[in-house]
């Protein structure tokens, strides 16, 4: 019953999908509209569960004393008004948008911002051409840093009389080719990886979806 | 004196990029910019397109990544507009449902486009692949309102649009996973084609399905939206960002080459000792 | 009034954000705790108004009222289905959980396997060599016949550094050593990429503060 009937469940749906993939038949079409109507359905209560077990985590550390406990009040008192306006009154309505507009979009935009000083850093501090392949590396992207700015075209033509926008054209030409050949082998091996995956969650012999214990 | 500049407190660092954005914001600096081709591809596509004819844009992007596919949305859906080419809003994530609303609204306002009419928003679906696929069969099912709640029957726009057949284009604006994802199933299935709007850090993973034709154009970051911005004469906010933008990218190149032009001297000197 | 009033918080949060690169303080950690009240908060809503009513509620609602009963009543499997999600709270019926999951894995599993081998391999395989019937045809200058065989080299050197099972000697050495230097120049196209992206955000946020907070351009 614990973990049997799951897989067996895992496994009639999976092949369900790959067999109604091959077939045009009108009886494999509408059971495969009821599927995805079913997992439509399914999938919301997921991300309900996902933030009962955020609230559930920050309660627990308020019960514990954990470090900066007291601010998990203040995620509380965050998650509480926007529901209490939410709920009711729907995402449309004129004060969540506002909440979402000057207070979440702001600190998101924010917090990611503060990788642009980061990288700065990093790069002065870490990106040293010790090997060929950091060599590469680091020409690779000061050819393509240059090529995205405006301003590289700008001072090429003025000061180069040869190859008109050569940094933008240079940036493309990187991306076009050396990048999508490195690229294109990534997708094909991880695509490989994503089937040889799938095939074993079907077939039950990847089971660690199904989580520990009996 | 080598050491000093190998070592330098990161906080002057931080202090320069600051500099580096601060500064030209205020001069309003301003440079042209070269269109690539990924972006005038999405464009000469939307040209061809005749009047009346529809747009799916996909909203999945949320704050983190606005800076960039906002400007992108905005530039596009006024081509769309001007042209009066229909277009339905949707997101797969959910800090996307509100930025696609007010993006479309913001740039309706700007080209007397009505709502319904032009251009209607259905808002936010969870479930990405099976959202998709749902809509392959019938938008209804999956939508069966727009995001302010009004039944898609009673929508003028949505009459006679039932699934993909009747979308000649998909344009997702993406900070992660989800064009890959409307590539591998509904370009596949479908035959639908897709375009996209990408941050900065998935631009290089798009171009293999550029070249195969599964992407029928890009927009490439922020550049990709100045691009668009330049292609339809409405210089906005993503021209403005760039040519500031090129002061930080200077900053970096010259930080990185300082960096390694006093790690070789070190080196030669440790060599000789 | 609204927008004033909303200027000054985001700004105040923006730059309490911001003061984390001076060091970690209690503005910040405020600020980080709201934000992530805020996200649960806006996910909670967009779940159950976006999710929960239009994809459960309301199927559950229709089925469950309709006169005669018709083929709706069977969205009540999935519903009930859904629920046990919820298990998870409980401890002694946590296992419960396993189904839905089960469920879920097994469709999109099954859906994986033959769009990805579409659109992923065989696609991509096709775009690696169809160039080569192009030269073959002669529709190619020699760029583009320059570039497709680069492109060949760059696919089959990067799957080749990839491929494990055989140790890198020799032969499949060279062409591994190879494929590393295409990795490395797209790595480095990736990280230039990845800076114009993150600074357009600082870029974003330094406009808002300069022109929406402090009205200087």
């Amino acid at each position: 019953m614990r973990r049997q009937v799951p897989l067996a469940l895992c496994f009639v749906f999976g092949v369900v999908m790959v067999l109604i993939e091959f077939s045009p038949h009108p009886y494999s079409k509408f059971l495969y509209n009821e599927v995805i109507n079913w997992s439509l359905i399914i999938t919301p209560f997921a991300l309900v569960l996902g933030v009962a077990t955020l609230v559930q985590t920050h309660w627990i550390r308020i019960r514990r004393r954990a470090e900066y406990w007291q601010y998990s009040f203040v995620v509380f008192i965050g998650m509480i008004v926007m529901v209490a306006i939410g709920i009711p009154f729907g995402p449309s309505h004129k004060a969540f948008a506002w909440l979402f507009k000057y207070i979440q979009t702001p600190m998101d935009a924010t917090m990611f911002s503060l990788l642009a000083f980061f990288i700065a850093s990093a790069s002065y501090r870490a990106f040293r051409a010790r090997t060929l392949e950091a060599t590469l590396l680091l020409v690779a992207a000061l050819i393509v840093m240059i090529g995205n700015a405006p301003i590289g075209d700008l001072i090429w033509n003025k000061i180069m009389p040869f190859g008109e926008n050569l940094p933008s054209t240079a940036r493309q030409w990187i991306l076009e080719n050396p990048n999508l050949s490195s690229r294109r082998g990534v997708i094909l091996g991880v695509s490989l990886g994503v089937i040889s995956q799938s095939i074993r969650i079907i077939l039950g012999i990847e089971r660690s979806y199904l989580g520990g214990g009996d | 004196m080598l050491k000093q500049i190998m070592q330098i407190d990161r906080r002057i660092i931080f202090i320069l990029v600051a500099l580096a954005v601060i500064i030209p914001t205020l001069l309003k600096v301003s440079f042209p910019i070269t269109i690539s081709e990924p972006t005038r591809k999405l464009y000469d596509y939307i040209e061809d397109l005749p009047s009346g004819s529809t747009v799916l844009i996909a909203f999945d992007y949320g704050p983190s990544s606005m800076a960039e596919l906002q400007p992108m949305g905005t530039a596009f859906l006024r081509h769309c507009f001007q042209k009066k080419i229909r277009v339905i809003g949707m997101t797969l994530v959910t800090e996307g449902a509100t930025l696609g609303y007010e993006t479309m609204q913001e740039a309706a306002k700007t080209t007397g486009a009505i709502d319904g009419v032009d251009y209607v928003y259905l808002g936010f679906r969870p479930g990405t692949i099976q959202v998709m696929l749902g809509m392959g069969t019938t938008i209804n099912n999956i939508f069966e309102s727009d995001y302010k709640e009004k039944p898609l029957a009673e929508i003028p726009m949505m009459e006679g649009i039932k699934n993909y057949d009747q979308i000649d284009l998909v344009l997702d604006l993406a900070s992660s996973s989800t064009t890959e994802a409307w590539i591998t199933y509904i370009n596949t299935r479908y035959n639908q084609k897709i375009a996209a709007g990408v941050t900065g850090v998935i631009i290089s993973q798009m171009y293999p399905y550029l070249q195969t034709e599964q992407l029928i154009g890009l927009m490439s970051g922020l550049l990709g939206a100045a691009e668009y911005e330049t292609l339809i004469e409405t210089p906005a906010k993503a021209t403005k960002r760039m040519s500031v933008q090129s002061f930080v990218h200077l900053l970096v190149f010259g930080l990185v080459i300082l960096g390694n032009v006093a790690f070789f001297i070190q080196k030669r000197e440790n060599e000789n000792v | 009034m609204e927008k004033l009033i909303g200027v000054w918080i985001a700004a105040f949060l923006t730059l309490c954000i911001y003061s984390f690169l001076y060091r970690d303080n209690p503005f910040y950690r405020f600020a980080e705790h709201l934000f992530v009240g805020i996200s649960v908060g806006y996910g909670i809503v967009l779940s159950i108004h976006q999710g929960l009513i239009p994809l459960a509620w309301t199927p559950f609602w229709q089925a469950i009222t309709q006169w005669p009963p018709g083929w709706g009543l069977t969205k009540l499997i999935p519903i009930a289905i859904g629920l046990l999600f919820f298990a998870r709270l409980i401890p002694n019926y946590a296992w419960l959980i396993r189904y839905p999951i089960a469920i879920l894995m097994g469709i999109g599993s099954g859906l994986a396997i033959p769009n990805v081998m579409q659109a992923d391999i065989f696609r991509q395989v096709h775009g690696t060599l169809v160039p080569f019937s192009q030269i073959h045809a002669g529709t190619l200058s020699g760029s583009e016949i320059f570039g497709a065989i680069l492109m060949l080299i760059g696919v089959i050197s990067t799957l080749t550094y990839f491929f494990f099972s055989v140790e890198h000697r020799g032969v499949v050495g060279g062409v591994s050593k190879v494929g590393i230097i295409f990795l490395m120049i797209g790595f480095g196209s990736a990280f230039g990429n990845t800076v114009m992206g993150r600074v357009s955000l600082l870029i974003q946020r330094v406009e808002f503060l300069l022109q929406d907070w402090l009205h200087l351009i």
